[in-house]
């Protein structure tokens, strides 16, 4: 009954709730929080029903807004990856919003309402862009989350205004590259609808108005996903803004922009077209590789622990698009269970710079040293479960991931890029190591007399909410790693045609 | 070549707002200015839109008696105009929150000019 509906239920919860917060807010200002944690919870229910109805062997739902069928209406398609894709990123969101609370109280007070209903718009942006199966009504959500997402990123640290502005510069320009592109495959097939389109792109293979959209769109999409040199936007964006604002932002909207690339790539264009003119799968396999490389050593070379995640940001979207760029069912497999991953990664390690900023002021790494460790074990101990499994270390997720790439790179011979895998992980060992050292052997006294051994000894562990949000993810990055033959299983269902 | 240019002049147009609006981003100081080459740059792509719907000979696309709805090389395209004015809208919405952020700079900096805000931010 409810099944049906479930990819229109979605985007409209947060979407009602957008609109009530700021009304109930009126009535009682410090309620906001539970309400956009209310919604992401409803939102988070109806993703995981609908993918336990996938899982569980129902069809795909393409649900037609207001009756009208396709190509003349819009439709939402979802199908295994949008599923899965909407169940990652709600999950994730609902979990950075539950921790919220007091980073709310601190960094941005006197303004919950608004961030609330603007956070939940940024949610409605996300879930609609994965979910819709129109081209230009996926460049309406995709305004939608990145307006959103400047003005999170606003809210901030004194330099985030303009951070917010360059992000705005450039993001918009990314998507009227995208639009332009739309426009070009408009006027040669005459439709917007992405499953009408694809069945006919084949019969106007070699066109150059199809290539020329091709390239525009990589574009656009490129600039949203901070592919590598289109990523000047993202290290000051991330580092500036509030810590809940980049754990929202930095594991979900790269990652969501990333998927638009793969439906672009592989689902739209198809394994035979995109690379019939000009070879955009190397290019993009190239640049993904430079940026992976580039990411690792610019965040070794930071001393800020947010500035070092935003940097690392931009080397592992490089793992998921080089996923795409391999175009083979392993590389496939890569990608979507690294969006899964490193989504999960990303949240742990952003939730705890937020914890350590919230109690100590800042996350500075040259101030960190052994005190850390006493004042906050449980903390480090999710801090160290990410950190190892961005390195790949097996039994946690991001070791599986960095394994199919692997596979992936070596079925289509591609040395280079297996090489660029291998090192970046040496890369990935130093710049957490380097952490990892100071927390666990680095002895408090000979860096600073004022923090006093007595008050390090004792345990200043986060509130509960935070702790048990940032352990929960620690543990889902295990549980992922175990569960990964299972996960697998599922992602090989969602082939597109002609892999 | 003459036929080449007169027979696209309404993308010559297109790419030419398109380039005035890159320009006016990557060159100019001030942030307004920025601000206005971003609005330029995304006119340009909706003007793009408004001129693939157009064609020779055809009228509105109201319904008429002169001209029977099966023969659509009577009609204008009507969906990119639609679609058009999504784009405004989101065109106004962009410039909303540019101007947002642009009066939140000027309070905390003082200036809107990009060279003297990064010496401030230093």
């Amino acid at each position: 009954m409810i099944g049906s509906d479930i990819p229109a239920l979605i985007p409209i919860t947060f979407l009602a709730f957008a609109v009530l917060i700021p009304l109930l807010g009126l009535w009682k200002r410090h309620l906001s929080y539970y309400w956009a944690v209310l919604g992401a919870t409803i939102a988070t229910g109806f993703s995981a029903l609908g993918f336990y109805n996938y899982i569980s062997g129902s069809e795909t739902i393409r649900y037609f807004f207001g009756g009208w069928e396709p190509p003349v209406g819009i439709e939402f398609v979802y199908d295994g990856l949008s599923g899965f894709i909407v169940l990652v990123i709600n999950t994730i969101a609902l979990f950075v919003l539950i921790h919220s609370r007091l980073i709310g109280k601190r960094e941005f007070p006197g303004k919950v309402t608004g961030y609330y209903s603007v956070a939940m718009l940024l949610m409605l942006g996300f879930n609609g862009m994965v979910l819709t199966g129109d081209l230009f009504n996926l460049y309406v959500f995709l305004e939608i989350s990145s307006l959103a997402s400047y003005a999170l990123i606003g809210i901030g640290e004194k330099r985030a205004p303009y951070a917010a502005f360059r992000y705005l510069i450039i993001g918009t320009v990314g998507g009227s590259l995208y639009l332009l592109g739309v426009g070009f495959l408009y006027t040669v097939t005459g439709t917007l609808n992405i499953i009408d389109m694809a069945a006919m792109l084949p019969e106007v293979i070699g066109n150059s108005a199809i290539i020329t959209a091709l390239a525009l769109m990589v574009a656009g999409i490129g600039i949203k996903a901070a592919l590598f040199p289109l990523h000047g936007w993202l290290p000051d964006s991330y580092s500036y803004a509030s810590s809940t604002s980049s754990a929202l932002i930095a594991p979900i909207g790269t990652k969501v922009a990333a998927y638009v690339l793969l439906r672009v790539v592989l689902y739209l264009f198809g394994v035979d077209i995109i690379d019939s003119a000009i070879p955009i799968t190397d290019i993009i396999g190239i640049l993904a590789g430079i940026g992976i490389l580039y990411g690792s050593v610019m965040a070794i070379a930071q001393s800020d622990l947010k500035r070092m995640l935003a940097y690392s940001s931009v080397s592992q979207i490089g793992y998921i698009i080089m996923g795409i760029s391999l175009a083979n069912p392993f590389g496939f497999i890569g990608a979507v269970l690294h969006v899964l991953n490193h989504a999960l990664m990303k949240a742990c390690l952003f939730l705890v710079s937020g914890n350590l900023r919230l109690k100590e002021g800042h996350t500075d790494i040259t101030k960190f040293d052994d005190s850390y460790r006493k004042k906050y074990p449980w903390t480090m101990v999710a801090f160290t479960t990410a950190a190892l499994s961005m390195v790949g270390l097996p039994p946690l997720a991001g070791f599986f991931s960095k394994w199919y790439l692997a596979l992936g790179t070596i079925e289509n011979s591609n040395w280079l890029l297996l090489s660029v895998i291998l090192i970046s992980s040496l890369l990935n060992a130093v710049y957490f190591f380097r952490i990892l050292e100071k927390v666990y052997l680095r002895d408090p006294e000979s860096t600073d007399e004022k923090t006093g051994i007595i008050s390090s000894l004792t345990t200043n562990e986060v509130k509960p909410s935070m702790l048990w949000t940032t352990s929960i993810i620690a543990f889902g990055i295990l549980a992922v790693g175990l569960l990964n033959a299972f996960i697998v299983s599922a992602i090989v269902t969602m082939f597109p045609a002609g892999l | 070549m003459v036929d080449f240019v007169l027979g696209h002049y309404a993308y010559w147009f297109t790419i030419i707002l398109l380039a005035i609006g890159l320009y006016g981003m990557l060159i100019k100081d001030n942030l307004v200015k920025k601000t206005i080459g971003l609005s330029i740059f995304q006119t340009g792509v909706i003007l793009f839109f408004v001129s693939i719907a157009s064609k020779w000979g055809a009228t509105v696309p109201v319904k008429s008696d002169e001209f029977p709805v099966t023969e659509v090389a009577n009609y204008m395209n009507p969906l990119p105009h639609t679609l058009m004015l999504t784009a405004i809208v989101v065109g106004v919405a962009t410039l909303g929150v540019a101007f947002a952020l642009l009066i939140t700079i000027y309070n905390r900096y003082e200036t809107l000019n990009e060279q003297e805000l990064l010496e401030k931010i230093q």
